[in-house]
């Protein structure tokens, strides 16, 4: 069956069973590789995206439930204010080693500071807590997160 | 930025290369050379001295790496070095991933082509350096013919070759024809220490721009024409295969596409991963579970420690140390275990291969391409100059992914369809088929005089081995100089006999994981120096500083660690600190201080981490912090999460709810500081792991005087 989603302000059309987890229709059918799979479970968080603003485990979302809301992948990270600010903060602090987690791992950021904009450590550990990192690069994140969210948007450079 | 060329390979083999070779000992014998005709035919296009450098007649510089990038960062600190010598910046350079070749791109030390064991900085350190000098000095030849001047007149600068008398100056680019037909120089001349602008200095990793942008590539992101996807279930016991399959249902599953049986597999092919996952588990397939089908961890256990009965291959004998240990007054003794763990990369592991026209490509992040080419030759029944591998990044590895099953099996499951197809593990599939760090068990027995010195050491170690699987050739009589490494610490001991009883189940593949004999035996001998501590009275730092009297570099760090981790400060009530010292990986010194709190439930929770390492020439300091930062985060899961078990031949855990790692709410802050000691580096990547889990394990003591002699510190461990 066929299913119109709203990916980073686009249509597109999906050509599946209404139970496909958005993230294969993602990665598989339209080609947004950013975009991770760790578990399958919603353990691991590598497969976070924005439904309507809000962090959500793509690989748990089956693409008949989503409807017309807004998705929002890594892709498109960059064309909202805190995601640039999270993917400046992350290039400025050296956040990353392997990497294949932070897509996830900046989604929930951004997520966050939206909603929070100068986040405790403990709106930190509720809104990150969902994303694993086996490299341990849980120290560097959170002081990206706080360096993000106090960062001169004015004078922030591209961060690609 | 761009920072990977898309240019082909081909010809690299016929061209130039850097010969390096394993010296007795491990030191490096390094020659380079170059072989004239081929360089004549390089010139034509572009310079290329040597298998690592390619400069483009455009002035493009092109870094071959044959060390992967997993998160270590060698993608960044190997550029460095040769960076440094051909005076270049790091902007400057692209860099692109080796293709599968041991002639050309063979770890010194090693012998294959291969990144692990923590070996890749002291590795390239000399042949890196050599390369890019060996670059910089024919481009000034080339200038200096051009401008009919002395060579010793011109230097290198930032991409140009300057002849400050005249004033001139010209780029690399224009002079990489020219430069291609200068001869090799026979003595390289590396630079003066003191100039280095680059080595010693944080420089932004390489390949954060594409992981941030998230277009990064991943073996798992690979996309070719006419791709198809597939989900895969091995058999769940070890040495099973499959005995029966029906997929009729699976094959009414919208997009799916084949089902594939092969010996000890099934897989289910589909336009997407979604739609072969939903095939799989729609799929029944019964096995003959084989010879292992009764294996059960409780047992394994029981079986080392019996073979602890059996007298060891010897690793170490000085002294007479049983007449010490009867004779002393002072005496302890333990016994140690460690459970099996899995490696658990991010990046569920997967392999892409096609066989077409005679010939068999492979996509995949292997820390072992040559490793990854030979399991494709024997699985697709082709020459090894068939077949392909292309390299991609490693979304986290940790040893896991230097071994080639999942090659194996890619190509077996290609061999049968007529288009590529990428095969994509289930997080269960890859807790349950890997090749664990093995359990181990370990008996210590030691001696204290009247002044609280140890007077005999004997620490017998019990396992499996992987060494003997993977390289068969290190192991000698009986050896496994893995299995012993770091077992008897960095101390100073007068009396000492280690031995290691090799005993296999054969029930389950043991591999090499993070920080391999080194994370193992750091555990026991920090836990027992520990518990030595405690039996002479005396401050655990005090004590290990006694036993390493003569070794300036660890008390150096001890001395560190313990002004700034305030060692000896009162703690909050209920909160401990807790030591470890390692020095292993060539000649890395690193020492742990944790403190941690149990609460009333038996939960271990670690406030706080400092760490100093003292890992000799440090090439980029911001790196070696951040590898003992999520070193310590990784062995921190091992230490309070990691334990695989098996029941009746299958593994009990399956995904991150079973098999858990340590998340952002329970990760400790980790300070590191680092004392740059010497002209060489040594090992960094796996350090940080291998000494978290006897330090939490000693501040546990700390806290509640309770002893932690295994691993994983559970609730229920503190409670019994």
């Amino acid at each position: 069956m066929a299913y119109n989603l709203n990916i980073n302000g686009r249509s597109m059309t999906v050509e599946a069973d209404g139970d496909t987890p958005l993230l294969w229709a993602l990665r598989d059918i339209l080609g947004f590789k950013g975009t991770k799979f760790g578990c399958g479970m919603g353990l691991c968080g590598c497969c976070t995206v924005h439904i309507d603003g809000v962090a959500t485990r793509a690989c748990q979302t089956p693409i008949e439930s989503v409807g017309t809301s807004e998705i929002d992948t890594i892709e498109g990270l960059a064309t909202s204010e805190p995601g640039r600010r999270i993917q400046r903060a992350w290039l400025d602090l050296e956040v990353v080693q392997c990497g294949y987690c932070q897509p996830g791992q900046m989604m929930s950021a951004a997520a966050l500071l939206t909603e929070t904009p100068d986040p405790t450590d403990e709106d930190i550990d509720a809104a990150m807590s969902g994303n694993l990192c086996r490299c341990g690069t849980y120290n560097r994140i959170r002081d990206a997160i706080k360096y993000a969210a106090h960062l001169d948007a004015t004078t922030m450079e591209d961060a690609r | 930025m761009k920072h990977f060329s898309d240019r082909p390979q081909a010809g690299l083999s016929r061209r130039s290369f850097l010969l390096a070779s394993a010296a007795a000992g491990g030191g490096l014998l390094i020659g380079v050379s170059l072989d004239p005709a081929s360089a004549k035919e390089a010139a034509k296009q572009s310079f290329v001295p040597n298998a690592f450098i390619r400069i483009e007649t455009d002035g493009t510089i092109i870094l071959t790496m044959p060390y992967v990038e997993m998160g270590q960062g060698t993608y960044t600190s190997v550029p460095m070095l040769i960076a440094e010598e051909l005076e270049v910046g790091l902007d400057a350079v692209q860099l692109e991933h080796a293709p599968a070749n041991d002639a050309l791109y063979a770890h010194p030390i090693m012998g294959a082509q291969e990144t692990d064991g923590s070996l890749s900085m002291r590795a390239a350190w000399q042949p890196m350096r050599q390369a890019g000098a060996a670059a910089r000095m024919m481009l000034v030849s080339a200038a200096a013919t051009r401008w009919g001047v002395d060579a010793a007149d011109c230097h290198a600068d930032n991409g140009f070759v300057v002849h400050v008398k005249s004033a001139r100056r010209i780029g690399y680019g224009d002079l990489a024809a020219a430069a291609a037909t200068m001869p090799v120089p026979q003595q390289v001349v590396l630079k003066d220490t003191s100039s280095y602008k680059l080595i010693g200095t944080p420089q932004k990793r390489l390949d954060a721009p594409q992981k941030v942008a998230a277009t990064a590539q991943y073996g798992i992101d690979v996309s070719l024409p006419d791709m198809k996807i597939a989900a895969v279930t091995a058999s769940p016991v070890l040495g099973g295969q499959v005995s029966s399959v029906d997929d009729g249902a699976t094959r009414k599953i919208a997009g799916v596409r084949d089902v594939i049986r092969i010996p000890d597999a099934v897989a289910v092919i589909a336009d997407h991963w979604a739609a072969a996952k939903k095939g799989l588990d729609a799929l029944v397939v019964t096995w003959d579970d084989g010879p292992n089908a009764q294996f059960s961890t409780a047992q394994h256990m029981a079986n080392l420690e019996n073979a602890a009965q059996r007298d060891g291959v010897v690793a170490v004998q000085k002294g007479d140390v049983a007449g010490v240990f009867a004779r002393a007054e002072r005496r302890l003794e333990a016994d140690y275990r460690l459970p099996i763990l899995a490696h658990a990369p991010m990046e569920p592991l997967n392999c892409t291969a096609h066989i077409h026209d005679g010939r068999c490509d492979v996509w995949l992040g292997t820390q072992a391409a040559t490793r990854a080419q030979k399991a494709a030759a024997a699985a697709a029944g082709l020459p090894l100059d068939r077949v392909e591998i292309h390299n991609q990044y490693l979304g986290g590895s940790f040893g896991r992914r230097a071994e080639a099953d999942n090659v194996t099996q890619a190509v077996l499951i290609a061999r049968q369809v007529d288009y590529p197809v990428k095969v994509i593990w289930s997080r269960e599939e890859d807790t349950q088929h890997d090749f664990y760090r093995p359990a181990y068990f370990n008996r210590l027995k030691a001696s204290l005089d009247g002044d609280g010195h140890i007077t005999s050491w004997f620490h017998r170690v019990v396992g499996p081995s992987p060494l003997a699987r993977w390289l068969p050739i290190a192991v000698q009589n009986g050896l496994d100089p893995d299995a012993v490494t770091s077992a008897t610490g960095p101390y100073e001991l007068s009396d000492i006999h280690v031995d290691y009883v090799r005993h296999e189940d054969h029930s389950f593949q043991s591999g090499f994981w993070r920080g391999v004999g080194t994370t193992h035996n750091v555990f026991i001998v920090e836990g027992f120096v520990d518990e030595l501590a405690a039996l002479s009275g005396k401050d655990p730092l005090e004590f290990r500083r006694e036993h390493v009297k003569n070794n300036p570099r660890a008390l150096a760090v001890l001395d560190k660690a313990a002004e700034e981790s305030g060692w000896g400060t009162p703690l909050p009530e209920g909160t401990g600190r807790g030591i470890s010292l390692l020095q292993d990986f060539g000649g890395t010194i690193l020492v742990h201080i944790a403190e941690a709190a149990v609460d009333k439930e038996g939960a271990v929770r670690v406030s706080k981490i400092t760490s100093v390492v003292d890992c000799g020439k440090i090439i980029n300091p911001d790196t070696v912090k951040a590898q003992i930062q999520g070193g310590a985060i990784f062995g921190l899961s091992a230490a309070l999460y990691g334990e695989i078990t098996f029941t009746d031949g299958r593994v009990d855990q399956g995904n991150f709810d079973t098999y858990a790692a340590v998340r952002m709410d329970e990760a400790p802050r980790v300070t590191v500081h680092l004392i740059d000691s010497g002209d060489k580096p040594f090992g960094v990547g796996e350090s940080g792991t291998s000494g978290i889990g006897p330090a939490v394990a000693n501040a546990v003591y700390a806290a509640t005087g309770k002893r932690v002699r295994q691993l994983p510190i559970t609730p229920e461990l503190l409670k019994s």
